[in-house]
């Protein structure tokens, strides 16, 4: 593992030390981010699943009714009478934050659902009453699904970006500091004991000097 | 106030014009892709169907759009059914946050 390469002086470990703490500090607010955006998208993607298992059923059989009204109405007679819905479908949406990601959240009320038909009886049949009722029915679970869908995706980005840096931190960035923190530490020691070496080295050079001084009266006694 | 969009071929998305979706009939992926990209630019949809035989057929294009807000492009069926499409999504997206896929196995 490449190591921090710092200068071992108090200053850079009690910056390290610093850095540290920061670091395990972020990296336990990450975790709890972590495994709360993983409870939303569990929730999320579960009605997601069974949303979309409702919708992609009910849509095959508006789908199914729509095809018998085609077939019983002239394809140009179908062709204009769908051509001008009554109302354009619009939909408010509004940013919410949830968990730091921007999601949309769409609000549907619009007049579409239901009673669409913007169309004259003389040339269509009953058929594509009833099939346009079935499809303005499953509508607001469309947009709801649609809504839902997209939450779970920005929410899958954002856990497996929050994962990565969870992991980056606990893997990477503290281990290395402990290390650099260590080597520091050990080098402080290493001089610290140097030092008392040293100082005791001196000592006894002055003690032997004293001695050698006191003793020089005698110089044939060695 | 945003529209909603639909993109399909002419049939799958004949259903939805009387809703007052605005609907933008495609024959080909090519030509969905250019739809979209428009669709996109022009900020004016907050959702946008297509139809998964499409969706299938431009992965570049919707990882594009994954991870803006909006607009939300949502995949449904076609007029030949479901096929797996959007379920594969989420598959992929539980396979993306969880690590493994928790919810649709059996």
């Amino acid at each position: 593992m490449a190591e921090i390469r710092v200068n071992p002086t108090r200053m850079e470990l009690k910056k390290l030390k610093a850095r540290y703490a920061t670091a395990r500090r972020g990296h336990k607010l990450l975790k709890d981010k972590r495994d709360e955006l993983m409870r939303c998208f569990l929730a999320v993607v579960r009605e997601c699943k069974s949303l979309r298992y409702e919708v992609e059923t009910a849509l095959g059989a508006a789908r199914g009714a729509f095809s018998l009204a085609a077939a019983t109405t002239h394809p140009k007679m179908l062709a204009t009478a769908l051509l001008l819905p009554r109302t354009e479908a619009k939909i408010e949406v509004s940013l919410k934050n949830r968990m730091s990601v921007t999601v949309p959240v769409l609000h549907t009320e619009i007049g579409a659902a239901g009673d669409a038909a913007n169309y004259g009886f003389a040339f269509t049949s009953g058929e594509l009453d009833s099939a346009i009722a079935a499809f303005g029915e499953i509508l607001p679970k469309m947009l709801q699904m649609a809504q839902l869908e997209k939450e779970a995706m920005l929410l899958a980005e954002e856990i497996e970006r929050t994962r990565r840096r969870v992991n980056a931190l606990e893997h990477i960035m503290m281990p290395r500091y402990l290390a650099a923190i260590k080597s520091i530490e050990m080098k402080l020691e290493e001089n610290e004991r140097g030092n008392i070496t040293r100082l005791m080295k001196v000592k006894d050079m002055i003690l032997h000097a004293n001695l050698a001084q006191k003793y020089s009266f005698f110089p044939d006694e060695e | 106030m945003y529209k909603i969009g639909m993109i399909g071929d002419s049939e799958s998305i004949q259903g939805f014009m009387a809703l007052g979706f605005s609907t933008f009939a495609v024959s080909t992926p090519a030509d969905a892709a250019q739809t979209l990209a428009a669709l996109v630019k022009s900020e004016e949809y907050a959702v946008i169907f297509m139809t998964e035989e499409l969706c299938a057929a431009l992965p570049e294009e919707l990882a594009r759009y994954k991870d803006m807000p909006l607009p939300a492009i949502t995949a449904i069926p076609g007029k030949s059914g479901s096929i797996g499409y959007g379920m594969t999504a989420l598959k992929h997206a539980t396979e993306r946050a969880v690590g493994t896929d928790i919810l649709f196995q059996e």
